[in-house]
């Protein structure tokens, strides 16, 4: 009754990750490459980004993901949608459900490009009632963009950082007014501009310090309880809340592969070639990151593409691999392996807090294999970088590699 | 006499019908639906089920701890004691036939000081005086090769083998549906005002109209008490006690194999650790007094109560993704026992104080407020077996429709996934939207399919959920 098939490589997931590896992939001509997405249409969450920004060309999201779906099926990568991979039967065997039955497919090379979602207010533990009215940032776009639903008349927008200020556009695409954006830090994560922007012409309050205590309403959101870091309480009336931000990888697949996953980013772990420690399973995206911006994405699947295809020609696969670990305020860093032969394009971090002029410490057992101070600032929420220039000293027997913030200067 | 002829109607609005039901049950959640089933098996009664909310299962029965009791912890002699043993046998044969989840896992009582351990005995002795004769005490390496993911500290537990866990959704609409098929008129949204005797009959006012009954079973959870003061009536209050519950993900499953139990203190029978049959670990409850009847929401001490105490009890739990918080209100009596009692000069019989066993021993339950009803006078004809109704399998125990290949080779549309967390197809949500009843809400359609109810909570899927929502309501609303 299961269909079972071979292909070369097998990517799940047709966001701008997954495709931009099948893309590099199929035009180098390694074999039959298939995408499968559980979505009806492939473009993964770029689809429902009405907004512009995507890419060189500044592209609209829908726009973004079609060219990204021409590059894939152009160079001969199969493109399958409505395939939702459902289990992990083998080391590189997946289990599939569509419309066309059961089917088990192997393949020489698996990538997981599953993505992320925000946390729901469940996740976040938010108290209250549990009525209608209630969003995540990726529900309300699909809802706005996608089904052209009604949403409510007033809103709460909890988050300041850049997806958090998207979620405002959507909400006034909808006719919805905004009451206020509430974000626990001491101020906002965006762009100057984008702030001003809905402060000053918009006129939404930014609330700062401050967290959803209690939601409120029966049926319909009536309003929600805001509690300042210092103990204030105020009621905010309201029929809408939207929780932004606060991504996740969605990583039940990778769970079901069993591949362990990086404490910090709960995505599977991966060194810079996008290795994950199961021979032939790489991992690449927003799975490993949650979340950065597609064209970051994109590139990394530009970057995989090669990663998979020089294990394809030669087979090799790190026997070892030392992890990478952070320390608070520091909340993780991606890739989070190392294997010497691969230093990979820099790495990716997030802190927890505002620090004005971080200086990284990056050490092994003790040693010192990087130190250096930032003048950009450490901001929740917006990732920042460091180069890779020191993983060569990384002793491939040694202890695990950990990231810290030295002499850092408190905001607070 | 066909099917299609002799079913009862499901109605949420407009007026009830002018004619007098013989009997008329006061509240559809597991219990009175439980009860409407079963008269329903006596040919020739006209019946109404109505109910305040929207749906089915709305009030207590929709937050439970989902558990399908032996009773061996129960007051021993007492009513609740008897009709939760009969009750678990009753519902673990229909719920075999119906398709209603439920995974025998067995249940360990888990003794964290001395003064625990030194009362497994007592629990031992009170589960055989139940007349549960299966349960032993086991020691803590034994407990540890079965339960390898709990705290340290555990010095030992009393093993009860035939505790299990059930759907409580299914339960209620299962019972419901098989009570509107065989005849019963299912009035939702119907909320009693008033209740007058006049001439042999109860004329009820609702807030969709005037019904009339013969006979009439309160079976209104929190709300029995009102009920029973508007036909004169004092002998309970029901106090409201919260529990609040945390979900945690499936990934969590694989963490715990039985439901964990505490053992009781005076102070409550404090905090469990149990699975669903949907795959995910629940965390809960606790127990607060409350006066509000409609106090369902949870909150921050709650929930960080809840963790500390799962903290404890499986400490890798608290690793996991919270899935939801819930509250859910037990209705708790002055009294230890049930207060099922009936009053012949009125027609009349309430079922209060039902607390969380109720879904254990609602077939029991049924099948004794049957009786007084006949006590009271009703005249019941010679009882049928109804046709039996399958349900939906929303357990993970046995295969949902997307991992079966039969029915989406006869069907595509169970080949279509549209809430990913849950992988609910297409095809369950059209069935649910057009079964004999159809959910009130986007929460009903929820607790009938699990869509949107997954980890995401709609981050993916809410949309498009919505959307088949309010398409499907308007084909089988009117």
């Amino acid at each position: 009754m299961r269909r079972e098939r071979i292909v070369d490589v097998l990517i799940v997931g047709a966001g701008p990750a997954g495709l931009a590896t099948a893309t590099g992939l199929a035009a180098a001509g390694a074999g039959e490459v298939e995408v499968v997405d559980r979505e009806q249409e492939a473009g993964g969450a770029a689809r429902h980004c009405a907004h512009g920004g995507f890419g060189r060309l500044a592209l609209t999201g829908p726009q973004y993901a079609e060219r990204w779906v021409a590059a894939a099926v152009g160079v001969g990568a199969v493109l399958r949608t409505g395939v939702t991979v459902t289990d992990w039967p083998g080391s590189l065997t997946v289990d599939a459900t569509s419309t066309r039955g059961l089917e088990r497919i192997t393949a020489r090379a698996v990538v997981i490009a599953t993505g992320a979602h925000e946390r729901p207010r469940g996740a976040r533990l938010v108290p209250g009632t549990r009525p209608a009215g209630v969003y995540t940032t990726g529900e309300l776009q699909r809802a706005v963009h996608v089904h052209g639903q009604r949403i409510g008349t007033r809103a709460v927008v909890v988050g300041a950082e850049p997806v958090s200020f998207t979620a405002l556009d959507t909400l006034r695409r909808a006719g919805v007014e905004v009451a206020a954006l509430v974000t626990e830090h001491p101020r906002h994560q965006a762009s100057r501009s984008r702030a001003a922007e809905a402060r000053l012409r918009q006129g939404i309050p930014l609330l700062t310090d401050a967290t959803v205590a209690e939601l409120l309403g029966r049926g319909r959101l009536s309003g929600v309880r805001l509690r300042h870091r210092d103990g204030r309480t105020a009621y905010l009336p309201c029929d809408t809340v939207v929780f932004t931000g606060d991504f996740v990888p969605d990583h039940e697949l990778a769970r079901r592969a069993g591949l362990p996953l990086d404490p910090g980013t709960r995505g599977p772990a991966v060194d810079g070639a996008f290795r994950t420690a199961e021979r032939g399973v790489f991992a690449v995206g927003n799975v490993l990151h949650a979340a950065e911006p597609a064209r970051v994405v994109a590139r990394e699947g530009v970057a995989a593409a090669v990663a998979v295809r020089r294990y394809l020609c030669d087979g090799d696969w790190p026997s070892a691999s030392v992890p990478l670990r952070v320390t608070a305020p520091l909340g993780w860093v991606a890739p989070n392996r190392l294997t010497p032969d691969e230093p990979g394009d820099g790495f990716t971090l997030r802190t927890t807090e505002f620090v004005p002029h971080p200086t990284l410490a990056i050490t092994q057992d003790g040693r010192s294999l990087y130190r250096a101070r930032h003048r950009r600032p450490a901001v929740p929420n917006r990732p920042f970088h460091v180069p890779s220039g020191w993983v060569d000293r990384v002793d491939a027997r040694g202890g695990a590699v950990r990231i810290a913030l030295a002499g850092r200067a408190d905001p607070r | 006499m066909t099917a299609a002829e002799s079913a009862g109607r499901v109605l949420r609005s407009g007026p009830p019908p002018g004619t007098t039901y013989d009997v008329t049950v006061i509240g559809a959640g597991v219990v009175g639906a439980a009860v409407a089933r079963e008269l329903a098996r006596h040919r020739g009664l006209r019946i109404a089920l109505i109910d305040a909310a929207n749906d089915v299962g709305e009030g207590t029965s929709k937050a439970n701890t989902a558990i399908l009791h032996t009773g061996f912890d129960a007051v021993p002699g007492s009513l609740e004691s008897r009709l939760v043993r009969e009750g678990q046998r009753l519902l673990a044969a229909y719920a075999a036939e119906s398709g209603i989840p439920v995974e025998p896992v067995g249940a360990l009582l888990v003794a964290w000081d001395e003064e625990q351990l030194a009362a497994l005995p007592t629990l031992l002795d009170k589960a055989v005086r139940n007349g549960y004769r299966e349960a032993r005490i086991i020691s803590p390496d034994r407990l540890r090769a079965r339960e390898p993911h709990l705290g340290p500290g555990a010095l030992g537990a009393l093993d009860v083998p035939g505790e299990s866990i059930i759907c409580p959704w299914t339960t209620t609409l299962a019972y419901a549906t098989q009570a509107v098929r065989g005849g019963v008129d299912l009035h939702l949204d119907c909320r009693v005002l008033r209740v007058d005797p006049s001439g042999g009959r109860h004329e009820l006012t609702t807030s969709r109209g005037a019904l009339r009954t013969r006979y009439l079973v309160n079976a209104a959870g929190l709300h029995a008490d009102t009920v029973d003061r508007l036909l004169g009536h004092d002998d309970f209050t029901v106090t409201p006690r919260r529990g609040q519950l945390i979900v945690f993900d499936k990934f969590a499953r694989g963490l715990v194999n039985h439901i964990l139990l505490p053992v009781p203190t005076a102070l409550g029978k404090g905090v469990l650790v149990a699975p669903t049959v949907y795959g995910n670990v629940l965390l809960g409850p606790t127990a607060e007094e409350l006066d509000d009847k409609t106090a369902t929401a949870s909150t921050a001490e709650g929930i960080a109560l809840l963790r500390e105490k799962g903290r404890r009890i499986l400490p890798e739990l608290l690793d996991e993704e919270v899935t939801a918080v819930y509250a859910g209100l037990r209705a708790a009596t002055e009294h230890d026992d049930y207060r099922v009692s009936a009053h012949k000069e009125q027609r009349y019989v309430t079922v209060g104080g039902i607390r969380s066993t109720g879904l254990t021993a609602s077939l029991a339950i049924a099948a004794h407020v049957t009786e007084l009803l006949t006590a009271t006078g009703l005249d019941l004809p010679a009882a049928r077996e109804l046709p039996p109704v399958r349900m939906p399998n929303l357990g993970e125990a046995s295969p949902r429709p997307y991992r079966r290949a039969d029915l989406i080779a006869a069907d595509p549309a169970y080949g279509t996934i549209v809430c990913h967390c849950e992988r609910v197809t297409r095809g369950e949500i059209r069935d649910a939207l057009a079964a004999t009843i159809p959910p009130g809400s986007p929460d009903g359609l929820r607790r009938r399919t699990r869509a949107r109810g997954g980890r995401c909570q709609g981050f993916h899927c809410g949309a498009q959920v919505r959307e088949l929502y309010e398409e499907g309501g308007e084909s089988v609303s009117g």
